[in-house]
Order: structure tokens, then C-alpha cells, then sequence
């Protein structure tokens, strides 16, 4: 039997980056507000206090910020033809739980999609004609970099970005991105220094001509205050960024930049060990009524009516309830009908480690958004018709972690165990650095989600199922980057140099931790047919029902999501603030 | 910032590296401080193994991360304790896992744990085989081999030469893994025993605070290890 309670203005389902943010924009306009959140309560003190929080075995190895597949996973498998098989413990991608979500645990990396990545297939068509393959199904995003703009600049201003322009109104600065999309101010901090790799890896980019950069990450530089009187401290390079929760204030989180300043407001209140199960939609279907979660602490289902339902989950669970609610027709890549799963996409990195055997790297001293990039071989500056492939990436060195469980380096065909392991991680630790490539990933009619046949999660609903698998067009991608990284790479002159780029063939593995980057599965666009949600990242079907984060992008761009996933909540909470409050309607 | 009762103080730190810092890059006084010694390895009562399978580990552990040369080895660190604690508890027992059927221990390695097993389970489970098959092929059960013979045998089960069944598949890796694991885990989990893994290496642990260090590129950072519940070596 159900409980019902009092009914909200507003309930956003999850409470991370973008509940944070539609919390705020939307208390602002004086409406009670409820934000619903399945995992635990979590604050910098004393959740993530000194020095309990620095332990590398409890969060970095058991992952004791993720949530438990036990209480709640997915089926992976990688083509139609295979039975999916249960995420039963987690590898490849490590989805948050908790307040602040995967927001408390990332490593700060924010970025500004390239321009070419906002209208990515009539860019591609109009420059390099017929080109894109039958199977990829890419599309452009329905709003410009433009219209965008301001909205990335007020989630960097919020979260606390250190970084250095490279294009601030079209005016080129030295030192920065050169290759950026034009912002309209310079980042809130400035830079955060590099440790030595970067610096190795910066003067070798620029002897070969290339651009590099300091890398742009919510990781403060200095002390800071944003607009909600939300302060910052310059950080100390501790070494455990991703996978922990910062504890001196350094690192963006939604606790660190909004959270304690939206708790403070009469109209918001949020509930934690909520899980909302479904949405609840009126008899004729054309609006949500509320959501029906199941409150753990009373161990009952309860309904909460609303006049506005968002879901500000993390983009796997977004997509999870629409398809278990009936928002958006599911996805059926035999027909190529449908919307929702459609469009699930990821991420593809790859890179070299170099041991330079008299060289002291100390990678202990690290941050999550450490060291120096080039944009050199990002989307905008390549020939896809002359290379074969569309995409790019960003390369990147900054050690991040010394963590030494998960983070030794050895030259390969080192012994993985015995006398010749030991004596190697004496010889060989704090003496290696890394250049990455992370590169775009583009979607297709192959990979999407949708419900699982067999699994059931904990409160018996069908898990959702995921198809995906590496496509050659991507994996041409990242054997490009390595054919463009090997002579930088000998340029530098390291003892020894190995790569760990994808080759052609290569399956999706579930064990290694690869990225959170999960996107797509309930994309924006203009046309019903092939979006799920439109321009202001409403649903087509209920105009009540709004669906933020990573799910909204059509394809994965070549950077991490986080900076796109802000500047689309700005840019959505805009329209629901000015647009839809006075007069509730389809805005498209 | 305010110190949390019940939680080692962050400032205590500060003072005690503050202290070494101002001296760093002259010398390096690296003195474990003074703790009693945790009861010997042999007089230890495991939580959950059973007398053959902490024998099993005892041995194990010792071949995968030896004391001879350069550098502490599993014995020393106290390995064998770490994962009788870590199987005793909620990685043992796969508390945060998904462990519902149908499985498919049999499949692709690339589709991660599907045995119906948990952690603690795989190891009760594949030490008698694992012995059987010590006994058939060499003679004795695995802790009762020598040296030599052991590296071999653990050589053959990392390459499944003796093709282990499909539920018992991870037994190897999670082994080696949980070895590593308890050598380099802060010590108040049982293995890394007085900080030594760190130490040989040359990680500072929990120290966490670098700031003054960034920019020395290429220079050793100096200070040794401080561990979460504020031991110094």
C-alpha cells in the first residue's frame, strides 16, 4: 500500500551536478522543490574527512563511493546475438550513489565540446560529403555552440574551473587552447600547475608544433568564492581525486559549489534512500502526475505528486526509467524506430607509458585534472575523408595517482608476480609518465539499451540491458592517434616506451576500469523520430517531464562530459525558468 | 580546520611532516615509531580460513611476493592476515556484488565475475583442487612443495594448465590480486606490515599534502610514509 505525500512544484529524481543545479535555478523562482535521491547523505565533513578518506583499498579498489550492484545493475553484452550477462561487480565504468552522485568522485576534467561537435553530421556531410557509414547513426545537437555558451560559463563560474583561455571572443591567447570554441571570459581560476610529466610532455608537443595547454579541471588553483558565497581552497596535490570525495575543498562537487547554499532554502527540501521506481503518468498519458519511490527507511512505496518531474539521475538510470515508465517509445535497432536507448554511446582512450629510469616523476603528487594537453588532433582539425574515420581526441600527461595497488607501471613482460615483480616495482615505481589520447566515440544503429529479458533488480523491476561493442570506425580513430603520438613519444627519448591503443577487432571488456563516460540512450534533437527529448530537454510526449545529463548527447564527444552535462542544465533551466513556468506547454 | 573527536587530527599531521619537511633534502631520519609486534604468523588464528587454507595462503603468498632479495616480501608485510580479514569480510562474502542466477561461469573471461561463487567460496573451493592436483602431478600438496616446484605449480594454475572448472576460473588472478592488495593497503587492514611495501617503493601514503613539491620537477620527494592511523616509518 502506497503512502502519498504532500505534493512538490518540482521533484528531480537524483541528486548530483544536475539536481544541484535545477535545484537552484528553480528554488530561485520560489517553487517547493524536491529532490529524491536513492543513495545515502554524503558531506565534505565528515564524510569525506582527512585522513580516513585517502585509502586507497576501502575507495579506490573496493569503491566504497559506487553503487552496489547489488542494489542495482545492468545486463552488458556485446551484439544481439549474445545473451547479456549481469555488471555483477563493477569494472569498466563506475556509476555514483549517493548526494553529489558521480560529481563527489570524478576527477574534474571540464571541457567545452569542439564546434564542429554541435552540428556533428551536417558539418560532416557539408565538408567531406557522403562519407558517414549506413550503421552511424550521429546527429547534429538542436541548439548551437552559441545559444550554449553563456550556460558553460555559468557552470564554470558555479563549479570553480581553473584553466587558461585560449580563445576568448575569437581573440587567440598564447599559452591556451588554441583550437577551443571562443568563450566570452577567461576561466574563473587560473591554471593549476603541472607536475614534471606534464612539463616533459608540453615542451616535447611544442618542439613537434604543436599547441599545448594547461589542463582545464575543477581542481581550485587558488581560493575561490562563487555566486552562492560557496568557497574553495587551493589544492594540495594529495593524489585522490577520482574514485574520493575531496576533503579540502578543492575539488567542484555539487557539495562544494551548490549544496550547502540550496540546503539553506525554506522551498527545498531532498530525501535520501529514495529510490523512485517509475514515473507517474496521467490517464491520457500526455503529462507525468508525480513519481513513485520506495522509501527504504520505512520500507514502503510512496507517491509523490508534482506538477514537474526531472530527472537529474545519472544517464544510465535516466534512461532505466523512461523505459520502465512509458516516456518515449523504446528503441528497436531492427526497425532503427524508437528513441529511447537509441543512441547509447561511450568513450574510446588509449596511450604510451615511458620509464625513464634516472628521471623522478613522484606520482603521488598528482590531481585529476593535472598536466598539459594539445587539441591538436581533436575533431576540428581532421581530414574524416582523408583519415577514414570520424572523431578525434585530446591528449593529455599528468599523473593523477601514485596509488600503488592500482597504479604501477611496469615495462612489459615483467613477471606479474615473484622475485622479477618485486625487484621491477622497486626499480620502476615513481619512473614512468603517460600521454593519453581520449577520443570521441560516435553511435550506431547497433549500440543502444533496452530492457533485459531475465534479470530483475532488487525491487523487481527488468534491469535495463546494454548492447555495445567497439566499432571500426572508432578504432581507427585511436590507432590514427597512435600513429600520431609514436614519434612524439620517441622524440622524448624514454627508456623504455610501450602502448596500450585498441586494435581493430577489439571486444568490450568489462573488467578494466575504462570511463564513466556513459552517454546518449535519450538524445536531444529536433525531430521526435530520432530524439527523445527536444531542444530544452523536455520530453516530447509529457512536457512536465524534463531529463538532464550524459543521456541528452547525441554521440559522445571527444572530451569527458561533465562541462557539456552543466552547460546543458543551465541552458534547460533557463527555458523551464523564462519560458515554460508561465505558461506549462510542449515548448517545441 | 576543526579536528573530529574520535578521527586523527589533519593538523597533528601538518606538524609532524612541517617538522620533517624543514629539514628535507639534508637528511632523512626514517624510524618506524614504537609499536608492539602483532602476534607471529604462525601463532595467528585466522578469522575464516581453515588450518589447510591458510597453510594453502601461507605458502602461496610467499612464492608470489618472496622475501628473498631486494625489498620486503608477503611474509614479512603480514600478507596471509590481510586476506584472511579481507575474505572474512564483506569482499569475502561479494556483500556489494550482484550475485543472482542464472550465471554463466563458462563465459568470456571480457563479461567480468559471473560464477555463482563468492570471493571466499573460490578459495575454499579451489584449494583442495588445486592440491589434488599438486599431489597428482608433483607429488605433495602445494604447501609442502619446494620452492621451485611451487613457482611451477602456480605458474601451470595461472595458465590453467590443469583447466580448472569454470566456477573456480578467477582463483589465480583474485589471489595475486588480493596478495598485491595486502602489501601495498594502508596497514590497519593486517598486510603492510610497519609501512615496508611503501617504504621500499617510495610512496608517502597517506601524507597527502604536496603543494611545495609541485614544481620541484624531477627532484625525489624526500619524507618516508605516515599511515591513516597516524604511524610514521
Amino acid at each position: 500500500m502506497a503512502r502519498t505525500e504532500k505534493k512538490k512544484n518540482v521533484v528531480l529524481v537524483g541528486f548530483g551536478w544536475t539536481g544541484a543545479i535545477l535545484g537552484m535555478e528553480l528554488a530561485n523562482e520560489g517553487l517547493e522543490i524536491l529532490a529524491l535521491e536513492r543513495g545515502h547523505d554524503q558531506a565534505t565533513v565528515p564524510d569525506f574527512q582527512y585522513p580516513n578518506m585517502i585509502d586507497e583499498l576501502k575507495y579506490g579498489v573496493r569503491l566504497g563511493m559506487m553503487q552496489k550492484p547489488r542494489n542495482g545493475t545492468l545486463t552488458i553484452r556485446r551484439d544481439q546475438n549474445e545473451t547479456a550477462l549481469p555488471y555483477r561487480s563493477l569494472g569498466t565504468f563506475l556509476p555514483g550513489i549517493g548526494v553529489g552522485g558521480a560529481g563527489t568522485h570524478w576527477n574534474g576534467l571540464n571541457w567545452r565540446p569542439m564546434q564542429s561537435e554541435y552540428h556533428l553530421r551536417s558539418y560532416t556531410e557539408e565538408k567531406f560529403g557522403n562519407i558517414i557509414p549506413e550503421d552511424m547513426t550521429i546527429q547534429d545537437y538542436p541548439m548551437s555552440y552559441a545559444e550554449l555558451e553563456p550556460h558553460f560559463d555559468r557552470f564554470e563560474y558555479v563549479a570553480g574551473i581553473s584553466g587558461q583561455a585560449g580563445n576568448v571572443n575569437g581573440k587567440i591567447v598564447e599559452g591556451g587552447n588554441p583550437f577551443e570554441a571562443p568563450r566570452s571570459r577567461d576561466y574563473p581560476m587560473p591554471p593549476m600547475h603541472s607536475t614534471w610529466d606534464g612539463k616533459k610532455f608540453g615542451d616535447a608537443a611544442k618542439a613537434m608544433g604543436y599547441h599545448p595547454f594547461p589542463s582545464p579541471g575543477g581542481i581550485a588553483s587558488k581560493d575561490y568564492v562563487n555566486e552562492y558565497n560557496m568557497q574553495m581552497g587551493p589544492c594540495n596535490h594529495c593524489g585522490f581525486c577520482e574514485r574520493f570525495g575531496c576533503y579540502n575543498y578543492s575539488k567542484s562537487s555539487p557539495q562544494t559549489a551548490i549544496i550547502d547554499a540550496l540546503k539553506r532554502k525554506k522551498n527545498f527540501e531532498y530525501r535520501t534512500h529514495a529510490d523512485v521506481l517509475r514515473v507517474e503518468l496521467a490517464p491520457d498519458g500526455k503529462t507525468a502526475t508525480g513519481v513513485t519511490y520506495y522509501d527504504e527507511k520505512a520500507q514502503e512505496e510512496v507517491f509523490q505528486p508534482a506538477d514537474i518531474v526531472i530527472l537529474t539521475a545519472f544517464s544510465l538510470h535516466n534512461v532505466h526509467l523512461m523505459l520502465l515508465s512509458g516516456i518515449g517509445k523504446p528503441y528497436d535497432p531492427n526497425t532503427n524506430e524508437g528513441v529511447v536507448g537509441r543512441n547509447y554511446s561511450y568513450q574510446l582512450t588509449g596511450g604510451y607509458t615511458l620509464f625513464f629510469k634516472d628521471e623522478n616523476f613522484n606520482p603521488f603528487i598528482g590531481t585529476g585534472a593535472n598536466g598539459m594537453c594539445i587539441d591538436d588532433f581533436g575533431m576540428d582539425n581532421i581530414d574524416f575523408a582523408k583519415e577514414g574515420f570520424i572523431g578525434g581526441a585530446y591528449w593529455r600527461s599528468g599523473q593523477t595517482n601514485g596509488q600503488p595497488i592500482r597504479s604501477m607501471g611496469l615495462p612489459a613482460g615483467t613477471p606479474s608476480w615473484g622475485a622479477g615483480w618485486k625487484k621491477a616495482i622497486g626499480e620502476w615505481y615513481g619512473h614512468s609518465m603517460n600521454i593519453g589520447a581520449h577520443g570521441s566515440l560516435m553511435s550506431y544503429r547497433g549500440n543502444y539499451l533496452d530492457l533485459d529479458p531475465t534479470y530483475k533488480d532488487p525491487r523487481g523491476r527488468a534491469m535495463m540491458r546494454m548492447t555495445f561493442n567497439w566499432q571500426p570506425n572508432d578504432l581507427k580513430m585511436i590507432q590514427f592517434m597512435k600513429s600520431k603520438m609514436e614519434p612524439l613519444v620517441k622524440s622524448m627519448n624514454p627508456d623504455i616506451a610501450q602502448d596500450g591503443f585498441k586494435k581493430d577487432g577489439a571486444m568490450f571488456d568489462v573488467r578494466p576500469y575504462q570511463t564513466t563516460h556513459n552517454t546518449g540512450g535519450a538524445v536531444t534533437g529536433d525531430d521526435p523520430k530520432t530524439s527523445a527529448i527536444n531542444r530544452y530537454l523536455q520530453a516530447w510526449d509529457q512536457h512536465n517531464v524534463f531529463v538532464m545529463g550524459a543521456s541528452a548527447f547525441p554521440q559522445n564527444t571527444q572530451y569527458n562530459p561533465t562541462g557539456m552535462v552543466g552547460g546543458l542544465a543551465y541552458w534547460a533551466a533557463e527555458h523551464i525558468r523564462k519560458d515554460y513556468l508561465p505558461n506549462p506547454r510542449p515548448l517545441v | 580546520m576543526r579536528d573530529l573527536p574520535g578521527l586523527p587530527s589533519r593538523r597533528g599531521f601538518l606538524k609532524a611532516s612541517a617538522a620533517t619537511a624543514a629539514i628535507a633534502g639534508i637528511a632523512v631520519p626514517a624510524k618506524a615509531e614504537q609499536k608492539p609486534e602483532p602476534v607471529a604468523l604462525t601463532e595467528y588464528k585466522p578469522i575464516c580460513l581453515k588450518p589447510s587454507e591458510w597453510a594453502f595462503v601461507m605458502a602461496a603468498v610467499a612464492r608470489l611476493i618472496p622475501s628473498e632479495g631486494e625489498g620486503p616480501g608477503a611474509i614479512e608485510t603480514r600478507v596471509p592476515v590481510f586476506i584472511d580479514m579481507q575474505l572474512a569480510g564483506d569482499y569475502g562474502r561479494a556483500a556489494d556484488w550482484y550475485m543472482e542466477g542464472p550465471h554463466d561461469a563458462a563465459a568470456s573471461p571480457l563479461r567480468g565475475w559471473q560464477t555463482p561463487l563468492t570471493p571466499l567460496e573460490v578459495y575454499q573451493q579451489a584449494i583442495p583442487v588445486f592440491d589434488e592436483w599438486c599431489k597428482v602431478t608433483h607429488g605433495k600438496i602445494f604447501a609442502e612443495l619446494d620452492a621451485a616446484t611451487q613457482d611451477k605449480a602456480l605458474t601451470s594454475l595461472q595458465k590453467d594448465e590443469m583447466k580448472i572448472r569454470p566456477d573456480l576460473r578467477e582463483f589465480f588472478t583474485i589471489l595475486l590480486g588480493n596478495t598485491k592488495e595486502g602489501y601495498f593497503a594502508d596497514p590497519m587492514y593486517g598486510g603492510n606490515h610497519g609501512m615496508q611495501a611503501w617504504t621500499y617503493i617510495g610512496f608517502p601514503g597517506a601524507r597527502g599534502s604536496y603543494r611545495e613539491w609541485v614544481l620541484k620537477h624531477n627532484v625525489k620527494y624526500p619524507l618516508g610514509p605516515v599511515s591513516i592511523s597516524g604511524e610514521r616509518a
